[in-house]
């Protein structure tokens, strides 16, 4: 147990989650406490011990399932149809006498090794179906894996990650389907029940009200989203039984979400980033606004240390500082808004803006080949969430094609605003530099360098990438007081915190 | 009962810190699920996260550190155990600017003047002696958790909102439940408090406190749970009520909000609509009474939006 213990301390730590030796001996201890059989226990202690951040939870959790799997001969791939006996572990009694209760016809497969041919895919979908309705936890289980040994068509040794056999799954499961199904047939139940029992007068509506509805759908939502989390959970214990932990962690390792590449993030990892950027923008928020507060003194004021020294017989004792006034800078944002780029472009915009306290004023302009300033949608809402989603369907921002066109987005920028910029102005550019091959007109960030306190570029590429194919990013390095490869919400974070 | 005992320590109390886990005094409890049915008897509804990690803590004789959102119950868990094990609760209200004096001891500075001005024909060794000794100590909630002879839940609530550098003044008592007072010597606790440190996350607390505590991370009730707790906290509603509710709060959970209804806010509108003598909610209702759910003008009207499909009215 020790040796697994350290096998998945290695891995939490690979994963970037910090855990320090103190934490390893503390799980360690806490071991000793629980019963060995009880694996949720086993889970929430190690959690309690090793993870000290809610936003690690998920990395931790992926990490725990490959590495404390269910294991048992009812999980090879290579004989997925064929689930022996034996199954002790969780509920397949349970499960089975389930399966009976609703009569479906799958007892000749059991044993035979025809488990799979046993039922056909509308059978499956109408237990499927049946279970959601029921909610029966057992039966939804066992769907799911009926539906992976069926679809997922797993392969022994194959070096991948679980999310194509998932994406396999459950597009022959069409859950969608299968909700617009459910409601639909509690829909129907409602009103067939009305025609049963004409409705007196005062009795609730002959139809689902759209509350009810819309309740009814959640719950079968949730319901659907379990059994998707079952599938999963299925598929990744039949990877790990057939390929051992430490292969699969380094294939199923999930970044934390700090960590997550902005720009080649998934669906499921931008909802992630989004979810962390609010909280981190609030402790940004507070720790700049503690460090203004506590950090500076003012230059000493002559004038009232001298006065007050008139009371200590002219002894200047207590020397008196002027009050403090930090300049707040003011911030110029001008952000690539093209596919590429967008999200990068959007967690930098709400950042800034969420902060905005923080700075004296802050101006944003987006472009792609057109330029267009944005800062009015940031106003007179408190939610930056709704102002980014606002820009990304009302802001101007097309010229010819919609292809990044710097150069002109530079040029146009500084005809109509180039004025606004003063010595008490940072100004950020944001984007990949990728131009298209139009022409640079790095003479607008010199002019800008100028006449700005401060340029910074950030560049969501790595840096390995920079000035390769159409990336022009050194042109306008040159004119930069800082170049910074900002890929992920921590580099962000610093960056900006740097700023204020 | 406390012991005082000089700074260099001696006999019992090293032993304690080499071994690097301060010994546990009789637990507690017995099993996870003994947590589990011991906090539904005080009315705490317990998931399996929160009992295990309870249970733990007093296993382990280490801190809890207690995550999430606002109105999830921190607070209430660390009540609830005291009401569970009969101790008595101490409790640290956390703020800016905190610091020792109000947390761990002072020096009763005017009983000592007084003590000075009483006799001053004494030796001064002998008055400075005397007047650094435990009857001029006021102590504070910490140093009160750790000097009480009777059972102790210790409270930190809002750990968040003290400085960075203040939380260094938690680390010597949660990691060796001792304070160290330069004029008196080291007080070691006489039984070890559970402690719990609660924190709404409005910035990273240090590695070294991190460390030093167990996690839990106390996030929305699951549907069942959530029914649960409004049936045992909400006297007189009926079973369908309260799954309604607990039903409409999830939904609304989903939704893109600035602020989700917690828990307590949940309680608050399932009372308000047993006293308004609610069945079963319908739109109107609903509509009507979402302001005690939600605390934005922006979310009441998405919600009533999403939910009912009409506009709130205004």
């Amino acid at each position: 147990m020790l040796n697994l213990l350290t096998g998945f301390v290695a891995e939490l730590r690979t994963a970037g989650i910090p855990v320090s030796l103190t934490e390893h001996l503390d799980a360690a201890e806490a071991l000793r406490h629980v019963p060995m059989e009880d694996r949720e226990a086993i889970k929430y202690t190690l959690g309690a011990s090793l993870v000290k951040s809610s936003t690690h939870w998920r990395t931790y959790e992926t990490a725990f399932e490959i590495y404390f799997s269910l294991r048992g001969p009812d999980y090879r791939i290579a004989e997925d149809g064929d689930r022996a006996d034996g199954r002790g572990e969780d509920g397949g009694e349970n499960e089975e006498a389930s399966l009976a209760g609703q009569g479906n016809r799958r007892g000749q497969g059991r044993g035979g090794g025809g488990g799979q041919e046993g039922m056909t895919p509308e059978e499956l979908a109408d237990l499927l179906y049946n279970a959601l309705l029921g909610a029966n936890s057992a039966m939804v289980a066992a769907v799911a894996r009926q539906a992976v040994s069926r679809y997922a068509g797993m392969e022994a040794g194959r070096p991948v990650g679980g999310t194509y056999y998932l994406y396999r799954t459950l597009r022959n499961l069409d859950l969608d389907q299968v909700l617009d199904r459910l409601v639909e047939q509690a829909r129907s139940a409602t009103s067939s029940l009305n025609v049963d029992a004409p409705p007196e007068p005062g009795a609730p509506a002959a139809t689902l009200t759209a509350l009810e509805e819309r309740l009814l759908r959640d719950e079968y939502q949730s319901r659907i989203d379990q059994l998707r989390k079952e599938i999963e959970d299925e598929i990744r214990r039949r990877l790990v039984a057939d390929r051992g932990s430490e292969a699969l962690a380094k294939s199923l390792r999930k970044p934390l979400p700090e960590d997550i590449d902005m720009m080649h993030a998934t669906r499921d990892e931008l909802v992630a980033l989004r979810k962390s950027l609010q909280p981190l923008s609030r402790k940004l928020a507070v720790r700049l606004a503690r460090k203004r507060r506590h950090g500076r003194k003012g230059s000493l004021d002559f004038r009232s240390t001298v006065r007050h020294s008139l009371s200590t017989g002219g002894v200047p004792v207590d020397p008196k500082f002027r009050y403090p006034r930090p300049s707040k800078p003011e911030i110029v944002v001008i952000a690539d808004i093209s596919g590429s780029v967008a999200s990068f472009a959007r967690f930098t915009l709400h950042l800034v803006h969420a902060i905005s306290s923080q700075f004296s004023k802050v101006r944003s302009f987006v472009f792609i080949d057109g330029i267009d300033e944005v800062s009015r949608f940031f106003e007179g809402t408190d939610d930056p969430s709704e102002a980014v989603h606002r820009i990304n369907t009302e802001a101007d921002v097309i010229w010819v094609d919609g292809h990044s066109d710097y150069g002109h987005a530079f040029t146009v920028f500084w005809e109509r605003w180039g004025e606004e910029i003063t010595p008490r102005s940072s100004v950020l550019l944001l984007g990949d530099a990728r131009n298209n091959y139009h022409a640079s007109q790095a003479w607008v960030v010199k002019e800008l360098q100028a006449r700005a306190r401060h340029v910074y570029w950030l560049n969501p590429e790595p840096r390995a990438y920079w000035n390769s194919g159409d990336s022009i990013v050194g042109e306008y390095a040159v004119h930069c007081d800082h170049v910074v490869e900002v890929r992920t919400l921590r580099q962000l974070e610093q960056f900006v915190g740097e700023l204020a | 009962m406390s012991s005082v005992a000089e700074p260099t320590g001696t006999g019992r109390a090293s032993d304690e810190i080499t071994t690097g886990f301060p010994v546990a005094g009789p637990p507690r409890f017995d099993s996870i699920d003994a947590v589990r049915n011991g906090l539904a008897d005080v009315q705490y509804l317990a998931d399996d996260g929160i009992s295990g990690v309870v249970f733990l803590a007093d296993r382990l004789a280490k801190p809890v550190l207690v995550e999430g959102p606002a109105g999830t119950g921190k607070t209430e868990l660390a009540k609830s155990v005291a009401r569970l094990t009969g101790s008595r609760l101490i409790r640290l209200q956390c703020y800016e600017g905190l610091d020792e004096s109000k947390a761990l001891y002072e020096w009763n500075y005017k009983k000592q003047l007084l003590r000075i001005q009483a006799d001053s024909g004494q030796a001064w060794q002998q008055l400075e002696e005397d007047i650094f000794s435990e009857e001029f100590l006021l102590t504070r909630p910490l140093l009160e958790a750790i000097k009480s002879t009777e059972p102790v839940v210790l409270l930190i609530d809002e750990v968040d909102r003290v400085e960075l550098e203040t939380e260094a003044l938690l680390l010597e008592i949660l990691s060796e439940y001792q304070v160290s007072i330069p004029e008196l010597g080291t007080v070691r606790a006489s039984q070890i408090p559970l402690v719990f440190l609660t924190s709404n996350n409005t910035r990273e607390l240090s590695e070294a406190l991190k460390r030093r505590c167990l996690y839990l991370h106390i996030d929305y009730p699951q549907l069942d749970r959530e029914r649960a707790i409004i049936e045992a906290r909400v006297p007189g509603i009926s079973q369908a009520l309260a799954d309604q509710v607990a039903r409409i709060v999830r939904s609304i959970r989903t939704l893109d909000l600035k602020k989700s209804p917690s828990v307590s806010e949940t309680l608050d509108w399932a009372r308000t609509l047993v006293v308004l003598g609610v069945e079963s909610i319908d739109a109107e209702q609903a509509k009507d009474t979402l302001h005690i759910l939600l605390k934005y003008r922006s979310d009441i009207d998405r919600a009533a939006k999403e939910l009912v499909g009409v506009e709130s009215p205004d």
